[in-house]
C-alpha cells in the first residue's frame, strides 16, 4: 500500500500543477467578472509557444535554460492571446462564452497550422523537458519527505508560490479588493471611482498568462511534445474553479483531487489492487464527482455575481 | 448669494426621450433642498449628471462659484460631491469597511490597511450618530443600515454636498425618522443636502426649499414653509391631486378566497412563518392585511399564489380547493398577483414591455398558435395596456422593461394583472416608492376593480393606504391573525396596537 501511494504521488502532483495554475488564471478572470472558457485554447497557445522556443533553443544552449525561457515565452504568449478575449468581452460587450469558444477554436487551428509549417507534422517534439529533483534536507523527513519533496519539478514550487502570491493579491491588496468588487457589483466599483475596464483587462491578461504557463508546464513535465491539444485540461481547470468555489485554496483542493483521481485511473491497469474495478469507472470517477459537487453546491454557489455580464455604464 | 452648486439650463436626452429639458437647480450652503417630481420626471438623471455618471448635452454646472466639467464620479468626489443612489451600490459579500474604502484604500506596505480604516469608519459613525458596525457583512445588515453605509461612504470621502436619491422609499417609518435626524445632524456639521423624494410629508418635515420638475421640465423652486402640500403636489403632476379616493358603499358578496387554517414555513430554516391562518375575502371588497414587515405577510401571499408550499390547511378559490394547484392552474382559476418586488418577480427586466405583458398568458390564443408566438397580437394587446394605464416609456411597447422608471414599471404590472380580469387580485405594496400622481392612479384602479365586484387582497406596510382603501382590515402578527376590523370603525391607533399583537378588547 505504502509503496503504491509513494509511487503514485509524484505523478498526481505533476498532473495537478498545470491544472492548478490554469485554474488560478480562470479565478482571476472570473472574480473580475469575465467568464473565461478559453482556458483550454490559452493552454494550447502556451504549450505551442513553449515547444517552438524550446525546440529552437535546446540545440544551441543549456537544455535547462531553454526550458525556462520556453516557459516564460509560454506565459507571455498566453497573456497576449488573452487580449483578444479581453477586447471582445470588455470593449465590445461580446457574449463571453462565445468569445471564449472562439479562442479555443482559433488556438487549436492556428497552432497546428504553424506547427505544420515548422516541423512538417503537426507535432513539435522537445529534446528534453524538466528534470525531477529531490529537495535537499526536506526530502529526508519521514513520510512527508518521501511524498512531497522527493523527485519534484521546480515548476511545482513555482506554481505553489504563485498560488500563495495570488491569494495575497486577491484578499490583501487594493487591486484584489477592486477585482472582487468588479466581479460582484461593477456599478458599485465604478461609482467608487474604480476603473472597471482596467481591472478586468489586467485580470483577463493574467488569466491568459497563467493558462499559457500551465500549457508550458504540461509540455515540459508530462507531454514532452506539442500535439495540438491539451486533452481537455483547460476545461477540467474550469471545473476545478467551480468545484473550488472560486477560492484559491478551494481550487488547490479541487485540482489535487482531480490530479489524484486521474492518476489512479491512469495506472489502474498495472496495479493489481485496482484491476478489479473496471477502468471506465475509474476514468469517469472525477467527472462524476464534479457533477455531484456542482449539484450539491449549486444552492450555496459562491460564483461572482456579475461574472458573464458585460459591464455597460449607463445600464440600470 | 452663496450657492455651493448651480446647475444651469441642463439638458439631457436618451434615445426617444428628453429626460432633462432646460432644468436649473441652485443649492445654498447649509440647506436641505428637495427635488420633487413624478416617477420618470428626470430627477435621478439630473443628479447623475451632477455626480458625473452622465454628461449633460447642454448647460452649465458651477460648484462654489467655479465652472466645472464633471466627467466622471472621481471628479465629483474631488469637488466634494457624494451621492446615495436609489439602488444602493454596495458589494453584498464585502464588509461595511471594505465597501467604504473601495476605490480609496489606505495602505500599509503593499496590503490594504483594513484595521485603521475600520477605526476611522467607527469614528465617523459615532460623530454623526450612524450606529454602524464596521465589520459586519452587507448581506447580514438591514436596509436602513446599508443606507447609513452609503452615507458613510460619502463622509469618508469628505464630501460636503450630499445627494440622496429617494432615500426613504425602502425604509420603515422608524428608519425614516432616524434618517431625518441624521440629515439634520449633517447640516449642523456644515454639509449641504439635495434630497430627491416624492413624499410631500418628508419635504415638509426637513426641507428648506424645493425644486419641482415635471416630465423633464423645470417648473419652479419654492420655499417649503410658505407652500402647502397641495400646491407642491399640483406643481408636480400638473393638475389638482386628491389625497383620498372616492369609494362608494358596497355590499360584499360571495366568498372568493377562503383560507382554512393555513400554515407556511418561513424562508429561514425551521421557523413557521404563518400559523393556522384563516381568512375570507369576498367579491366587491378590498381586504387590507396590515402588519409590521416580516410578520408572515410575504409567506402568506406566496402560499396563495403558489410560490411556496403550505405545511397544513387548505386554500379555496370560488369554493374549489387549490392547495395543490400549480402556479399556472392558480392563474387560470382567477388569481392575479401584483408582487412585492417588481424588479425581481414582476418583470423580466431584459424583455420588452410587450413581452412582459403576456408573461402569464403567452400560451393562450391569439398570442400563440401551434407553438408559434403571434407578435402582432402581443403588441396590440400590450399597446392597449400601455395606453389604458398611462405607462410612459421612450419606445412604447418596444422599450426594454429595465429602462422604465419604477413608477412606470409598476403601472405596467398593475395593468397586466388587472387586464387578466381576475376574481381575486392580490396587491402587495402596490404603490411602494411611487409618487402621489401614480399612487392616486393605482388606488383608483384598485377601487374600480372592487366596484366591478372583484375581490382584492391588499398587503401594505403603509397604514394610510390600508385605512384609505380597505373595507375590512385583517391584522397579522408573528404569522397569526390578531383580528379583523371594519375599516369604518377603526383608526390608526387601534391598528397600530393590533400590529404589536394586542387584541381588540385587551386594552379596555
Ligand atoms: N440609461 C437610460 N437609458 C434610457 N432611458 C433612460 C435612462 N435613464 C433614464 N431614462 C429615462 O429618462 C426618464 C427619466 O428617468 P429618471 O431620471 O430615472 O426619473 P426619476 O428619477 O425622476 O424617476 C425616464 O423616462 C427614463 O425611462
Ligand atoms: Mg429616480
Amino acid at each position: 500500500m505504502w509503496t503504491l501511494i509513494a509511487q503514485i504521488f509524484p505523478y498526481a502532483i505533476a498532473f495537478t500543477i498545470p491544472l492548478l495554475i490554469t485554474s488560478l488564471g480562470g479565478l482571476f478572470s472570473e472574480r473580475s467578472g469575465v467568464v473565461n472558457i478559453g482556458l483550454e485554447g490559452l493552454m494550447v497557445v502556451g504549450s505551442f509557444t513553449g515547444a517552438i522556443v524550446i525546440y529552437t533553443l535546446q540545440p544551441i544552449m543549456s537544455p535547462d535554460l531553454a526550458v525556462w525561457i520556453g516557459l516564460l515565452a509560454a506565459a507571455l504568449a498566453g497573456g497576449v492571446f488573452a487580449i483578444l478575449h479581453a477586447f471582445a468581452s470588455i470593449n465590445l460587450n461580446a457574449n463571453q462564452v462565445i468569445s471564449g469558444t472562439a479562442i479555443n477554436m482559433m488556438a487549436g487551428a492556428l497552432t497546428v497550422f504553424l506547427a505544420r509549417n515548422v516541423t512538417g507534422s503537426g507535432n513539435i517534439p522537445i529534446v528534453r523537458g524538466l528534470l525531477r529533483r529531490d529537495v535537499p534536507i526536506l526530502s529526508e523527513i519521514p513520510v512527508i519527505g518521501r511524498l512531497f519533496f522527493t523527485s519534484t519539478y521546480a515548476t511545482t514550487w513555482l506554481v505553489l508560490a504563485i498560488l500563495l502570491l495570488g491569494w495575497y493579491v486577491i484578499y490583501k491588496t487594493s487591486y484584489g479588493l477592486r477585482l472582487r468588487a468588479c466581479g460582484e457589483h461593477p456599478h458599485a466599483a465604478d461609482s467608487a471611482g474604480v476603473n472597471v475596464y482596467k481591472v478586468r483587462y489586467i485580470a483577463v491578461i493574467l488569466s491568459g498568462a497563467f493558462s499559457g504557463l500551465g500549457g508550458g508546464i504540461l509540455l515540459v513535465t508530462i507531454a514532452g511534445e506539442f500535439t495540438g491539444s491539451v486533452a481537455g485540461l483547460g476545461f477540467l481547470a474550469l471545473a476545478a474553479l467551480i468545484f473550488g468555489q472560486w477560492k484559491p485554496l478551494g481550487i488547490l483542493g479541487a485540482t489535487a483531487f482531480f490530479g489524484l483521481a486521474s492518476t489512479i485511473a491512469n495506472v489502474s491497469s498495472v496495479i493489481p489492487m485496482l484491476k478489479v474495478i473496471p477502468g471506465v469507472i475509474l476514468k469517469v470517477f472525477p467527472y462524476i464527482v464534479t457533477l455531484i459537487a456542482l449539484v450539491a453546491f449549486s444552492k450555496s454557489s459562491q460564483a461572482p455575481k456579475a461574472a458573464g455580464e458585460p459591464y455597460e455604464k449607463g445600464k440600470r | 448669494m452663496d450657492y455651493v452648486v448651480e446647475m444651469l439650463n441642463i439638458r439631457k436626452e436618451f434615445p426617444g426621450i428628453v429626460a432633462n429639458d432646460d432644468i436649473t437647480l441652485k443649492l445654498k450652503k447649509g440647506e436641505i433642498h428637495a427635488l420633487l417630481g413624478e416617477n420618470g420626471a428626470g430627477k435621478s438623471t439630473l443628479m447623475s449628471i451632477l455626480f458625473g455618471l452622465y454628461q449633460a448635452d447642454r448647460g452649465q454646472i458651477r460648484v462654489n462659484g467655479k465652472d466645472v466639467n464633471i466627467s466622471n464620479p472621481n471628479v465629483a468626489n474631488e469637488l466634494g460631491i457624494g451621492m446615495v443612489h436609489q439602488h444602493f451600490k454596495l458589494v453584498h459579500n464585502f464588509t461595511v469597511t471594505e465597501n467604504i474604502i473601495l476605490g480609496l484604500e489606505p495602505k500599509r506596505g503593499l496590503s490594504v490597511d483594513v484595521k485603521s480604516a475600520a477605526k476611522r469608519v467607527k469614528e465617523l459613525s459615532e460623530q454623526y450618530g450612524l450606529n454602524v458596525d464596521p465589520n459586519a457583512k452587507i448581506e447580514d445588515v438591514s436596509v436602513g443600515m446599508q443606507q447609513r453605509v452609503e452615507i458613510l461612504k460619502m463622509l469618508y470621502r469628505n464630501a460636503d454636498i450630499l445627494i440622496f436619491d429617494e432615500p426613504t422609499a425602502v425604509l420603515t417609518p422608524q428608519e425614516i425618522e432616524d434618517l431625518m435626524k441624521i440629515m439634520r445632524n449633517l447640516i449642523k456639521e456644515g454639509k449641504s443636502i439635495i434630497l430627491i423624494t416624492h413624499k410631500l410629508k418628508e419635504i415638509k418635515a426637513v426641507a428648506d426649499r424645493c425644486t419641482v420638475i415635471r416630465r423633464g421640465k423645470f417648473i419652479g423652486t419654492v420655499d417649503v414653509d410658505s407652500t402647502t402640500k397641495a400646491q407642491m403636489a399640483e406643481m408636480m403632476v400638473g393638475r389638482e391631486v386628491l389625497f383620498s379616493v372616492e369609494k362608494p358603499d358596497k355590499e360584499a358578496g360571495e366568498v372568493i378566497l377562503k383560507l382554512d387554517k393555513v400554515s407556511v414555513k418561513s424562508n429561514r430554516e425551521g421557523v413557521v412563518a404563518v400559523k393556522d391562518f384563516s381568512l375570507e375575502v369576498k367579491e366587491g371588497e378590498i381586504l387590507g392585511l396590515a402588519g409590521v414587515e416580516g410578520n408572515g405577510q410575504s409567506e402568506l401571499v406566496e402560499a396563495i399564489t403558489g410560490l411556496k408550499d403550505i405545511v397544513s390547511g387548505k386554500i379555496f378559490i370560488n369554493g374549489k380547493d387549490i392547495s395543490n394547484f400549480s402556479i399556472r392552474e392558480r392563474i387560470n382559476s382567477g388569481i392575479a398577483h401584483i408582487p412585492e418586488d417588481r424588479q425581481k418577480r414582476g418583470l423580466v427586466l431584459d424583455y420588452t414591455i410587450g413581452q412582459n405583458m403576456v408573461l402569464e398568458i403567452y400560451d393562450r390564443k391569439p398570442f400563440s398558435e401551434r407553438g408559434l408566438l403571434n407578435h402582432n397580437a402581443i403588441t396590440e394587446y400590450a399597446q392597449q395596456i400601455v395606453e389604458d394605464f398611462d405607462v410612459r416609456a421612450g419606445q412604447g411597447v418596444e422599450s426594454v422593461a429595465r429602462s422604465l422608471s419604477g413608477g412606470n414599471q409598476q403601472k405596467a404590472i398593475v395593468g397586466r394583472e388587472i387586464e387578466l380580469n381576475p376574481d381575486l387580485l392580490i396587491a402587495v405594496q402596490p404603490t411602494r416608492g411611487l409618487d402621489v400622481g401614480s399612487i392616486e392612479y393605482i388606488h383608483s384602479r384598485l377601487i374600480e376593480q372592487r366596484n366591478r365586484g372583484k375581490a382584492i387582497l391588499l398587503v401594505s406596510l403603509e397604514l394610510d393606504e390600508v385605512l384609505n382603501l380597505s373595507d375590512r382590515i385583517a391584522i397579522i402578527n408573528s404569522g397569526e391573525l390578531v383580528g379583523i376590523v371594519d375599516a369604518k370603525d377603526t383608526n390608526e391607533n387601534e391598528i397600530g396596537l393590533m400590529m404589536a399583537g394586542i387584541k381588540r378588547g385587551d386594552t379596555d
